[in-house]
């Protein structure tokens, strides 16, 4: 099984006939995800076109609006491609026209704009991933990102990351061990974001088809600590780690805009220490993510 | 982000905070002119000569002078401070050389109070915290006594509420000893809700005024403004391109974020050019862990070009000390063939002299490596990231 996604996902992609969305819905579709709906404004009414899994052709409607689209297809969760001037609005229009899901891959979009979607999200049934993340995949059900498909394998370990690459590294190691993943979810790299470690690894915790989890983390925040905290009191499955940046300065932003050690706090190595006192085995090196969870099995 | 203190004051001044008369100024003889204007126009012979610089500490480090002998003596004391290596202990030992500062009026100060807002990532709000421990760090404060600071978060549809001011200003006592208790009262909470109005207008994501002063008339005066912008929100704030400091950027940090490249110089000698944030860290990270030194972070982004390979390339070697470099892609949306092809051209291109040692994974992993291999070029293949890390620390070994 999975969490949050599975080939049942009926999914509209708003910012499909951008760069970045076109290429990605179409790899999407390729790899088998329901797509559809996708939503431009101003292009209602045309059809997007991609080859599905099998290179039969799956002409895909386009809307105005993601409630033309929900009330049309049925789509249940969103994927955004929109720039980051109008991305937090994107999220509130998923939300409103009642996505369950809304993943959200644009990076750059203000902090504060996503502390006032935050804000507007409390409350709603609407679940957020991301933004500035790669998105969510149950490997050979459904893809709903920009994550490279064909490295991921189906099986029975979680795995949760802030990172975009460094995940695919990790999800490559454990393809490698015969490990195959129930489903990997990237909850991105910034500062203010939706579903954070601990409720994904409540999720994860709950889900009969996950058996272990691979939490990856990085330098900035405490969201780890929380992780760490959450672990030690509620997550009875074997959980390894591996945490970014130990090598980071202070006070320099190192790419992901979350990733920033301030005021003393946020470092690696304090990281490292709640989660290992919490159970969690951490990686020595970012080469042993997946023998590190292999060795707790 | 960051901007200096008087940038920081200007800004206030637009949002009605108040703010000590001051004068910027870039030459020992400006200063002069500026603590003789100062004098005349308030009567008080005493000014306060600031280093301009994008880091705290400064008092402490000796670069905030109080001056009670006149606009001479500001010549003396501005011309022993510009041009001098102002070390704080957030600037690092190497410090920040002072080229700018900004001459002040003096104040009675009664009493130094901290106000400062961030954003608290945990609950996603913007949080207003207050001290009565003003003037001091306030990272010791909040380690040792965290309540002595109080909190009051602001609702993320609205704004920071009048109750919400009004509790902070009486939770710090700040009408205690003041001429005229009420005044201060009311000066402090405005003050907190035209910061929070500015924070939010400007995107702030951090914003500190240590320290807040209450004078001996009860007036309300931020003596230090620190401002740092979220980097993200410059598409709507064009204006910021007028208030960086090219002085106190790093240089090529500065061009790699116009390549739209992300670039933090570090002070080893391995290079690294990696695609994505966590993947460049956890390579630094590795390189380490083997016994190397990495010289920068380098996050070449998802759509790496030649061009862009040959950019950054030359911002790694831009730094002398680089006696090798570490190419580690995971190709998801990259291909690892569009990227050897880059790697070749800005091999080819600079005349690469140093060991290069490229780990490719990913898509089209194959084709990449074919084309490496193909291209006669000293490049060392490595299939894992631990094999490339600890293939390029023994070659930047053996090469010293």
């Amino acid at each position: 099984m999975s969490i949050l996604v599975d080939k049942n996902s009926r999914v509209v992609v708003q910012g499909i006939t951008g760069a970045a969305g076109s290429f990605h819905a179409k790899q999407c579709i390729a790899y088998g995800t329901q797509i559809v709906a996708g939503v431009t404004p101003n292009r209602g009414g045309t059809v997007f076109d991609a080859p599905g899994p099998d290179g039969n052709s799956i002409h895909v409607p386009l809307f105005d609006t993601v409630l033309d689209a929900v009330r049309t297809t049925g789509a249940d969760t969103s994927v955004i491609f929109v720039p980051a001037a109008g991305a937090a609005d994107a999220i509130l229009e998923a939300a409103d026209a009642g996505c369950s899901l809304v993943v959200c891959i644009t990076e750059g979009i203000p902090v504060l704009d996503m502390i006032r979607v935050k804000g507007a999200l409390q409350g709603s049934p609407t679940r957020l991933i991301g933004p500035n993340c790669p998105g969510i995949i149950t490997p050979g059900q459904c893809k709903v990102g920009i994550m490279p498909g064909h490295i991921h394998l189906p099986g029975r370990y979680g795995v949760v990351s802030r990172s975009g690459t460094l995940t695919y590294e990790a999800v490559g190691q454990l393809t490698e061990l015969g490990m195959g993943q129930s489903t990997c979810i990237g909850i991105g790299g910034d500062p203010v974001s939706g579903l954070d470690f601990v409720q994904v690894l409540d999720l994860f915790n709950r889900d009969p088809d996950t058996d272990a989890i691979l939490l990856i983390g990085e330098i900035g925040g405490t969201a780890e600590e929380r992780a760490a905290d959450f672990i030690r009191q509620n997550v009875r499955k074997p959980v390894a780690g591996f945490i970014a940046g130990t090598m980071a300065p202070p006070g320099k932003r190192m790419g992901h805009a979350g990733a920033i050690i301030s005021g003393g706090t946020g470092t690696a190595k304090e990281k490292i220490a709640a989660l290992e006192a919490a159970g969690v085995k951490v990686a020595a090196t970012p080469a042993d993510m997946g023998t590190t969870l292999r060795s707790l099995l | 982000m960051k901007i200096h203190e008087y940038q920081g004051k200007q800004i206030f001044s637009r949002y009605g905070i108040a703010v000590p008369r001051g004068i910027a100024c870039l030459s020992a003889e400006a200063a002069q002119s500026a603590a003789e204007q100062l004098i005349k126009e308030t009567g008080n012979p005493i000014v306060v000569v600031k280093s301009q610089i994008h880091a705290g500490g400064r008092g402490k480090g000796g670069g905030v002078k109080v001056v009670k002998g006149g606009p001479s003596a500001v010549l003396a004391v501005a011309k022993s401070l510009l041009g001098s290596k102002l070390v704080t202990h957030q600037t690092g030992p190497e410090g920040r050389t002072v080229r700018r500062l900004y001459v002040e009026q003096g104040l009675a100060i009664a009493r130094e109070l901290y106000v400062g807002l961030v954003v608290d990532r945990s609950s996603g709000r913007i949080v207003v915290m207050a001290s009565s421990e003003g003037g001091v760090e306030i990272e010791e404060v909040a380690k040792h006594s965290p309540e002595k600071i109080l909190r009051e978060a602001i609702d993320p549809a609205g704004s920071l509420r009048p109750y919400q001011a009004r509790k902070l200003a009486f939770g710090l006592h700040v009408g205690d000893k003041s001429p005229a208790p009420k005044l201060t009262v009311q000066q402090f909470a405005d003050t907190l809700q035209r910061l929070s109005s500015l924070f939010e207008k400007e995107d702030c994501s951090m914003c500190e005024i240590n320290p807040l002063v209450i004078t001996d008339q009860g007036q309300v005066v931020a003596l230090d403004a620190k401002l740092v912008f979220d980097d993200n929100a410059s598409i709507r704030h064009a204006d910021w391109s007028e208030l960086v400091d090219p002085n106190e950027e790093d240089a090529v940090e500065l061009e790699a974020k116009r390549a739209g490249l992300s670039y933090v110089a570090l002070d080893g000698n391995i290079g690294c050019l990696v695609n994505g944030a966590g993947l460049a860290m956890a390579t630094m990270d590795i390189i380490k862990h083997y016994g190397g030194n990495p010289a920068n972070f380098l996050d070449v982004g998802g759509g790496a070009s030649a061009e862009s390979v040959t950019k950054a390339f030359n911002m790694i070697l831009s730094s002398r000390q680089v006696k090798g470099i570490f190419v580690n892609i995971f190709g998801g949306i990259m291909r690892c063939d569009v990227i050897a092809e880059g790697i070749i051209q800005a091999t080819r291109q600079l005349s690469l002299t140093v060991p290069l040692v490229v780990r490719l994974a990913g898509t089209n992993v194959e084709q990449g490596r074919e084309l490496l291999r193909k291209s006669g070029l000293q490049i060392e293949p490595a299939d894992t990231m631990g094999d490339g890390a600890r293939k390029i620390v023994k070659a930047v070994q053996h090469a010293a």
